[in-house]
């Protein structure tokens, strides 16, 4: 809620900003008070809050699914467990729909990204003022410090560092896959000789710089565009519930407005965050697919 | 919004977090969605033999009665047959002994018609006699005729 001291302004950068530790322009170490701060520590800080809320929530995944694998037998299911099998199931469905072959890593890998990513963009169903005051009010009271200068953003996906930090692994699986199957000649075959094909050398020689720039573009797209995807409407949708949120503050009649437009956008939303866990998962498995199958 | 060492945190935990999936979480799962797929299998195909096996029971079973019935069957019919022969044969006995006993009862029948034969002879040759004497109006020695009168009785 933005108080009287807080423009909308204000309190819409204060929502954006992560809670980041790292060095100050002088050296010394510490968290940033402002989003200025933040931006001049440059790339050794790191976001408390993005790692805070991602490892707390794949533990969280983790930590009940082991529950459910550790009691897993071939009786009849129940209650828990039954749910974990219908996602390992529903998994397993997908995986062998789109990946040809068989591998160890991509099921676990699909169910890691599914579950993890649906995770951290549920958080964005928790009203987006009730964490970030819980913090400002712990950070105050317990280490007093100023409530407007603690920032915690709790949807991890709405941090492009996120975001990247997973579709760099996917992009790196893309790589090792490409290489383990074809080879590094094969793959730079792949990279160099299509989709431009010439029998005569010299031509085939002058295709090999467009067909490269072709090529390298598209396989670059692949994590950038996971990447941008998921963090692009999550970060839309966090911006909608901020501008939502900002209506409580115009009297009573707009903050029941809101109270519904809220309520509305949380139901769309809960699409959203499943569809989005979705699609990165099933594209991960259709790069991973596309690397190691040959064209 | 800034890129900073969030995003080299962001991927080691992620691919932590895979690992331990990999390791813990998945294969577990797996192994048991995949046994009970196979246990269902089984089940199922245990299942159609049973039906098969209950089938040939059946089958077995009605063999089995149908023996039996006709092994029932044969019994009563050889009953019902020595059940007639031995009314033949109880028949046949009683006859014959019917005719035993008649054959019997004739013989006495004519003894006891000989003796009273015999004993009216004697009566009538006794009274010959003593009509005789009688007549004669004498006592007659039946000493002296006893052989007269033994061939008087024996013409009787």
């Amino acid at each position: 809620m933005a108080s009287e001291t807080t423009t909308s302004k204000e309190y819409i950068q204060h929502h954006l900003q992560n809670w980041t530790y790292g060095q100050h322009p002088d050296g010394s170490w510490g968290f940033a008070h402002t989003a200025m701060e933040a931006k001049e520590m440059g790339f050794w800080a790191i976001h408390v809050d993005t790692m805070l809320w991602s490892i707390v929530l794949g533990a969280l995944f983790l930590w009940l699914f082991r529950k459910a694998a550790k009691t897993a037998s071939a009786d009849t299911p129940s209650g828990w467990q039954n749910f974990v099998e219908w996602i390992a199931e529903f998994i397993d469905t997908s995986v062998r729909g789109s990946f040809h072959g068989k591998d160890k890593l991509v099921a676990p890998l699909a169910l890691t990204i599914f579950i993890w990513i649906f995770l951290m963009n549920l958080m964005d169903l928790v009203p987006v003022d009730w964490l970030p005051s819980l913090a400002g009010w712990v950070g105050s009271t317990v280490f007093g410090a100023d409530p407007h200068h603690v920032y915690f953003k709790v949807v991890s996906t709405t941090d492009p560092n996120a975001t990247f930090g997973m579709a760099f692994a996917v992009f790196y699986l893309i790589l090792h896959y490409s290489i383990k199957n074809k080879g590094v000649g094969g793959f730079m075959g792949e990279l160099t000789m299509m989709p431009f094909q010439a029998k005569n050398p010299v031509v085939q020689a002058l295709f090999i710089p467009v067909n490269f720039i072709l090529e390298f573009v598209s396989l670059i797209s692949k994590p950038i565009s996971l990447a941008l995807r998921l963090f692009g409407n999550m970060y839309a949708g966090e911006m909608i519930f901020i501008l939502i949120a900002l209506m409580y503050s115009g009297g009573l009649a707009m903050g029941i407005f809101g109270g519904f437009l809220q309520l509305g956008w949380a139901i769309f939303h809960i699409l959203i965050i499943t569809l989005q866990a979705f699609i990165f998962m099933t594209l991960t498995i259709v790069y991973l697919d596309m690397a190691q199958s040959e064209h | 919004m800034n890129i900073n060492l969030t995003l080299i945190g962001q991927t080691l935990t992620f691919i932590v977090f895979v690992w331990f999936c990999m390791k813990f979480v998945w294969p577990p799962i797996m192994n048991a969605l995949n046994e009970r797929k196979k246990k269902i299998a089984d089940g199922l195909a245990a299942a159609e033999r049973g039906a098969h096996e209950k089938e040939l029971a059946e089958k077995k079973a009605a063999e089995v009665l149908h023996e039996a019935k006709q092994q029932a069957q044969d019994i009563i019919n050889q009953a019902q047959k020595r059940a007639s022969e031995i009314v033949e044969e109880s028949k046949e006995t009683a006859r014959s002994e019917g005719e035993r006993i008649i054959a019997t009862a004739n013989a006495e029948i004519e003894q006891e018609v000989n003796r009273a034969r015999e004993e009216l002879r004697g009566q009538v040759a006794s009274l010959a006699v003593a009509g005789a004497g009688k007549i004669l109006k004498r006592e007659i020695d039946a000493k002296a005729n006893e052989d007269l009168l033994k061939d008087l009785v024996a013409q009787i």
